[in-house]
């Protein structure tokens, strides 16, 4: 049995190979620098005075006694950011993005959830300015808070925002709601589809807001000096976006904001949105000393993060044959506090595994009180997957179809148009469907015990878009024939490692000879964030063609030193020569070494924002036990399956594999954020709100299909997001093929599957 | 509030001597007082990991011991694994089975898998999983973590 498999069709030299990554020692010995760990001269601390109810106004806030405290050198609210003193006509069309952007660093006349931000205190130590962040007197005025989408689009809920009005199908609502937007997706005729079906499916389901749970707490330090220069250092996916949303809170210019990205401890989309760097900034400006800010645990749950908790209608209709012939679904997904949750991108993936001709999408962002949702790998996908690929479980069992087979039936090929436009280059859905069918796992019977246990296999399939955007990066050849790459990219986990054996894949020299390095945003051209899978892929490719001008700028520094004609000479592996004299030839190396006295240093660089997408597939397949006396579920056996393109580092994307199937089994099984009556999460640490730990979890199997992306000169395609989609669901089937109950709402708490089994024995 | 309190330990087998609060953890000692930060806080409430270090050779979270406790006694950190030499088997071995992706929760697991593998160099798979169950990995699903153990036992058979 191999724990690790992985489907080539092409060898590289340097692709595909499992090097250890450059920076791997730093971290393996304390050494690397996160954003927690920066010290600077002078360094003040800061604490952020929060919001201890989910929703109210702000009536009155004191911070007389606080800004007396010995020790403390600042004290913010919302009246110190630009926004307090802007008029709506001054802003115009802009007036709500930035109310929004502002209120959420600094409440100004609400709160909205608990944890929002009131105020910041910066001192001495953290000590002294927790202490005087208590001394800050706020008069609240409670309201009632409004938690799940469905009471939110309840007919006369309470309202969020008395200025937020619905956008939908390109009309605007006439009074004010906290559905923020409707978007609908179709083609073909519903209706038709359903009267041609044979089997129709449909379900509600519904999920509890998740936290992206990176072990690093946010952070942030800023020193705002007297000639207005800005500098930032925090953990961010994108250093770039932390810059323009500092720009747009601050108004202050992005050529006055330097940001310099830390080695980040975790992110999975949660540390995209700025929370501490503006507070540090506005405190480092009213103190004039750097000031660095930390959350604590409970913070992070209750102030970042999480993903959307959702409700979800699903309807799915096929012939006896097992021929989809309608989708339809309805997403309403909760964007926390402030518009923007992932109701569209859920639909968009809903279906996308699928070619069927009749398809209804309404997807639904809705406002609640909870903190502003962040992006969390494959943003909307895995509650739409929990969703559909239940649906698809039960039309497979009423049909009597292996849901392998089915999925092959409908699958999603080149060509296929997705529902809302792009139609599919080559994918390889088709192959890990093929690739599940023949694995060990699948063909070998679930291992039945008699222990009076349950035990069942689910399998569930999943997508998500890898997207290219905008990467940056500058490669120097070095006088000792080192290569220097410095990107825009932050290395969340093996960047470093991925550009490097890009680049030494392209110029034909060792991985070895690449340093590869992360620049500030004063440095290198804006590159986007690291996530969505695009980084491997885009910056990867920035990094090929800034190559390529190396190789011809070698080749024509080699031409000039030997007075030979530009077109006479070639670059061939890491060999720069003449193509007819053979006596002129140089190593990488040795035209490196005379660089520096023939002209001076080469260098390249390219930005680039590719066209078109790297889709990337995966089927999960799982084993579970459920325990009849206490509900708990196990995972016996997990593998997961995916078509990443080439690996560029198998042992990385196996690592990216294993941990979105982990994230994922959370989800389905364990991570709940929990709510008391009055909106105030009740189980913010580590302890309460159960992350898998190592004795939850078995080794998770992997296959790697290799389909390669016609996007990219290796067929590079990302793998991050989509290993998180087919978890949810692949449980809950499991967990039915086990007991016999469908589990319409995560998590699958021991608790629901006794409530489920008991009421399935009608006891 | 009384004032500072001198300590006098021993860390990564030097002498060590300085000024802490009565309240301030081990972990902020470590980190702000020393300036070792290679020891990460992700909870500073003992349920993360993040922050493990050896004292009198039993792991513990630092973030849970008192920087005065540490008076007279001996703490090993993760800068203490590696040395001159070089790495440690362990160190080695995580970075040979890609055990790390983001890198936060990686000195925690380190010194805690010294703590077991020092005396049990042959620990299985159900041992390793039992004994870092107070570590919190978020990356890799712990399947390389356990692997990168395993091997490293090997080592130092």
């Amino acid at each position: 049995m191999v724990a690790n498999i992985v489907l080539s069709e092409v060898e590289y030299t340097h692709i595909g190979k499992r090097p250890v990554r450059p920076d791997g020692v730093d971290k393996v010995i304390g050494r690397a620098q996160y954003g927690p760990d920066i010290t600077l001269k002078g360094l003040l601390h800061g604490k952020v005075l929060r919001s201890p109810y989910a929703h109210a106004r702000i009536k009155s806030i004191d911070t007389s006694q606080a800004e007396a405290y010995p020790g403390v050198r600042a004290v913010i609210t919302a009246q110190d950011l630009p926004f307090a003193s802007l008029s709506k006509e001054e802003l115009g069309a802009g007036y709500q993005a930035l109310k929004f952007a502002s209120d959420h660093v600094l409440a100004g006349g609400k709160v909205l959830f608990k944890g929002h931000p009131v105020a910041a205190v910066a001192a001495a130590n953290p000590h002294v300015a927790e202490e005087a962040a208590k001394l800050i007197k706020v008069e609240y005025e409670e309201l009632p808070p409004v938690m799940s989408v469905v009471e939110a689009m309840a007919e006369g809920a309470t309202l969020l925002h008395d200025d937020l009005y619905t956008s939908s199908l390109g009309e605007t609502s006439q009074t004010a709601s906290n559905v923020a937007a409707h978007a609908r997706y179709e083609k073909g005729d519903v209706a038709q589809g359903f009267d041609e079906a044979a089997v129709v499916v449909e379900r509600e389901f519904q999920t509890a807001s998740v936290h992206q749970g990176y072990i690093e707490p946010h952070n942030g330090t800023a020193f705002w000096s007297a000639d207005g220069q800005l500098d930032v250092w925090c953990s961010t996916q994108g250093a770039f976006t932390v810059r323009s949303s500092l720009a747009n809170v601050l108004r202050h210019p992005v050529s006055k904001i330097k940001v310099t990205p830390m080695e980040m401890g975790g992110g999975f989309g949660g540390k995209i949105s700025i929370y501490l760097e503006p507070l540090a900034a506005l405190l480092s400006k009213k103190s004039g000393q750097p000031v660095k800010l930390v959350m604590n645990r409970v913070e992070v749950f209750e102030a970042s993060g999480p993903a959307s908790g959702s409700w979800m209608k699903v309807k799915m209709g096929a012939t006896t044959d097992g021929k989809l012939t309608a989708c339809q679904a309805e997403l309403a997904l909760d964007a926390g506090a402030y518009p923007g949750s992932p109701a569209m991108s859920a639909a968009m993936c809903a279906f996308a595994c699928y070619d069927y001709p009749n398809g209804l999408l309404d997807a639904y962002d809705v406002v609640v009180n909870k903190p502003k949702t962040q992006a969390y790998r494959a943003p909307g996908s895995p509650q739409a997957a929990y969703a559909v690929e239940s649906v698809v479980d039960e039309l497979c069992e009423k049909l009597g179809i292996d849901p392998v087979e089915f999925r092959l039936r409908n699958a999603s090929k080149e060509g296929t148009r997705r529902i809302e436009g792009p139609v599919y280059r080559r994918i390889g859905l088709v192959e890990c469907l093929e690739a599940a069918r023949s694995h060990d796992h699948y063909q070998t019977a679930v291992d039945f015990q008699p222990n009076g246990k349950l035990r069942g296999r689910g399998v569930a399939s999943g997508f998500w878009f890898n997207r290219g955007f905008v990467s940056s990066c500058n490669l120097t050849v070095n006088p000792d024939g080192t290569v220097s790459v410095v990107m825009g990219s932050v290395d969340l986990c093996g960047t470093r490692a991925s550009i490097a054996q890009q680049t030494a894949e392209a110029l034909g020299i060792a991985y070895e000879d690449i340093k590869p390095s992360i620049a500030d945003t004063d440095s290198i051209g804006y590159t986007f964030i690291t996530g969505g899978s695009r980084t491997t892929f885009a910056t990867g490719l920035a990094t090929i063609n800034a190559s390529q001008d190396i190789k011809q700028r070698m080749v024509e520094r080699a031409a000039a030193i030997w007075e030979a004609p530009v077109e006479d000479v070639e670059y061939v592996d890491g060999v720069i020569q003449h193509k007819s004299d053979s006596e002129l030839r140089m190593t990488f190396k040795e035209l490196a070494g005379r660089t520096l006295t023939t002209g001076g240093s080469i260098t390249a660089q390219c930005n680039i924002d590719p066209p078109g997408e790297g889709n990337s597939f995966a089927v999960h397949v799982v084993d579970v036990e459920v325990d009849q006396d206490t509900g708990k579920v196990d995972i016996l056996r997990y593998t997961a399956i995916q078509d990443c393109g080439k690996a560029v580092h198998p042992s990385y994307v196996e690592g990216q594999m294993q941990g979105g199937a982990a994230q994922g089994i959370g989800w389905a099984l364990n991570e709940e954020y929990f709510f008391n009556g009055q909106g105030q999460m009740t189980n913010s640490s580590f302890l309460d709100y159960r992350m898998p730990i190592s004795l939850d979890l078995p080794m998770i199997d992997t296959v790697i299909v290799e389909v390669a992306n016609p996007g990219h000169p290796y067929g590079v395609r990302g793998v991050g997001e989509t290993p998180i989609v087919p978890p949810l669901a692949a449980i809950a089937n499991a967990v039915y093929q086990a007991t016999g109950v469908r589990m319409q709402s995560l998590p699958i708490t021991p608790g629901k599957v006794l409530d489920a089994l008991w009421s399935q024995n009608g006891s | 509030m009384p004032g500072p309190t001198h300590v006098q330990a021993t860390i990564n087998g030097e002498d060590v001597n300085f000024l802490c609060e009565p309240r301030q953890s081990l972990l902020e000692v470590l980190r702000d007082v020393l300036g070792m930060t290679g020891t990460k806080e992700g909870c500073n409430d003992g349920n993360c990991g993040a922050c493990t270090v050896i004292f009198d050779g039993r792991i513990v979270d630092s973030c849970l011991v008192l920087g005065v406790e540490i008076q007279g006694r001996e703490v090993t950190t993760i800068e203490g694994l590696a040395t001159a030499d070089g790495l440690h088997p362990i160190q080695q071995a995580f970075l040979e089975n890609a055990a790390l992706q983001c890198g936060i929760c990686t000195p925690g697991f380190i010194v805690a898998s010294k703590g077991l593998l020092d005396g049990e160099p042959g620990a299985d798979e159900g041992r390793i999983r039992h004994w870092l169950a107070g570590n919190l990995c978020r990356c890799t699903g712990y399947d390389k973590i356990v692997r990168a153990v395993l091997d490293a036992g090997e080592k130092m058979k």
